[in-house]
C-alpha cells in the first residue's frame, strides 16, 4: 500500500493526462493503466471554448484523485500564485510543485522550488515537489514541510530512463521513509520496473505513454513494469557482481577431459 | 474600460470581476480567476472591482503531466 498525505493508494503508477490522440483514449489509458492519480494542468480559456470544461468532466467521470501541477511557471510568485487558484478549481490540498529554472532541460529551479514550497507548506498545501536527486534539496524540501519528494529520472518528454542512477540510489538511500516517486523522463516500462527495483515508491508518467503508437497498450505495459518492478524489490534483488559465479553446482560434476 | 483579459483587450461596461466575467460569457463555468497576477477567490469576484488596464487571468482545468 502505498501512502501519499494520508491517501491509500494501491497503484504505484500515477499518470499525467497531456498529449493524448483523445480524449477516448485518455480515458482508456487511465484505466489500463491502473492508476488512481492523474496529474492536471489549469491553461487559459475564453469565453466562448469548453474544452476545459469537458476535460474536467471526463476526469471527475473517472473517479481518480487529482494532482494539480504548477507546470510552466518559473517564479516563486507564478508558482504560488497558480497553486491558489489550481486547489479553487479542484479542490484538492495536493499541487505538483514545479518551478522551472532551465527551458531546455526544464530543470527544476531548487531555490525557487524550495521557498515555493515552504510558503504552500505553511498554507496547508500537501507539496509534491518536482526537484532533482540532490540530497541537499531534498533535505531542505523536507525541512519546509514536503512529506513527498518527486525527484526527475531524465528532462521531462526525453524518455531516457533513470540518468543518474547513483545520485537516485543515494537519494533513497539516505531517505528511507519518505515516500520518493520518479517523476519524468521515462521511456519504456523497463525504466519504471528499474525504479521500483531500486526501491522507489512509484513513477508518474505521461509522454511515454501518451505518445506511443497505441498509448492504451502502453498504459498496460507500464502497470506491468511497476506491479514487477515492485514485486522484485519486496523479493530482495542480488547485488551485482565483478566476476562470474556458477549457478549450477559444481560438486558431483563429472570429469570428462 | 478597456482590461486585459488572459492577454487579450476587451471592452467591458461592468464595474467589478464577476459582472465583467459574466459578460465575457463565463457565467456556470468551472474557471479560477487572477487579479494583475493575484488569486482572486470565487467569492470575492462580486467584491472585487475593476480598474482601466486591469490585466485579468482566466484559467480553466487542461491535460497536464
Amino acid at each position: 500500500m502505498l501512502k501519499l498525505y494520508g491517501a491509500e493508494l494501491t497503484s504505484r503508477l500515477l499518470l499525467g493526462t497531456a498529449r493524448y490522440p483523445s480524449p477516448a483514449v485518455l480515458t482508456d489509458a487511465v484505466r489500463a493503466a491502473r492508476a488512481e492519480v492523474v496529474t492536471v494542468s489549469l491553461r487559459r480559456e475564453s469565453g466562448g471554448e469548453r474544452s476545459g470544461q469537458g476535460f474536467w468532466s471526463l476526469i471527475r467521470a473517472l473517479g481518480v484523485r487529482v494532482l494539480p501541477n504548477t507546470a510552466g511557471c518559473h517564479s516563486v510568485k507564478e508558482a504560488v500564485t497558480t497553486a491558489h487558484m489550481a486547489r479553487e478549481v479542484f479542490a484538492t490540498p495536493w499541487i505538483k510543485l514545479e518551478v522551472i529554472g532551465e527551458d531546455d532541460t526544464l530543470q527544476p529551479d531548487v531555490f525557487g522550488l524550495t521557498e515555493a514550497a515552504r510558503i504552500l507548506c505553511a498554507e496547508g498545501f500537501e507539496v509534491f515537489p518536482y526537484t532533482t536527486e540532490d540530497l541537499v534539496v531534498a533535505e531542505r524540501l523536507l525541512a519546509a514541510g514536503c512529506r513527498v519528494l518527486m525527484p526527475w529520472g531524465a528532462p521531462i518528454g526525453s524518455g531516457r530512463g533513470l540518468n543518474n542512477l547513483f545520485g537516485l540510489t543515494a537519494l533513497r538511500a539516505h531517505f528511507p521513509e519518505v515516500p520518493l516517486i520518479i517523476d519524468a523522463g521515462l521511456g519504456v516500462p523497463s525504466h519504471a520496473a528499474q525504479g521500483l527495483e531500486l526501491g522507489f515508491d512509484a513513477v508518474l508518467i505521461n509522454t511515454a505513454v501518451a505518445q506511443a503508437t497505441d498509448p492504451v497498450a502502453m498504459a498496460g505495459a507500464f502497470a506491468q513494469a511497476v506491479a514487477a518492478g515492485h514485486a522484485a524489490r519486496l523479493a530482495g534483488p542480488i547485488e551485482p557482481r565483478n566476476f562470474a559465479e556458477p549457478s549450477t553446482p559444481v560438486i558431483g560434476q563429472a570429469f570428462l577431459g | 474600460m478597456r482590461i486585459l483579459v488572459n492577454g487579450v483587450w476587451r471592452e467591458t461596461e461592468s464595474r467589478d470581476l464577476a459582472a465583467t466575467l459574466a459578460e465575457l460569457g463565463y457565467g456556470g463555468r468551472v474557471i479560477t480567476t487572477a487579479l494583475n497576477g493575484e488569486f482572486v477567490a470565487a467569492d470575492t469576484r462580486s467584491r472585487t472591482p475593476l480598474a482601466e488596464g486591469d490585466r485579468i487571468e482566466v484559467l480553466a482545468p487542461m491535460q497536464g503531466g
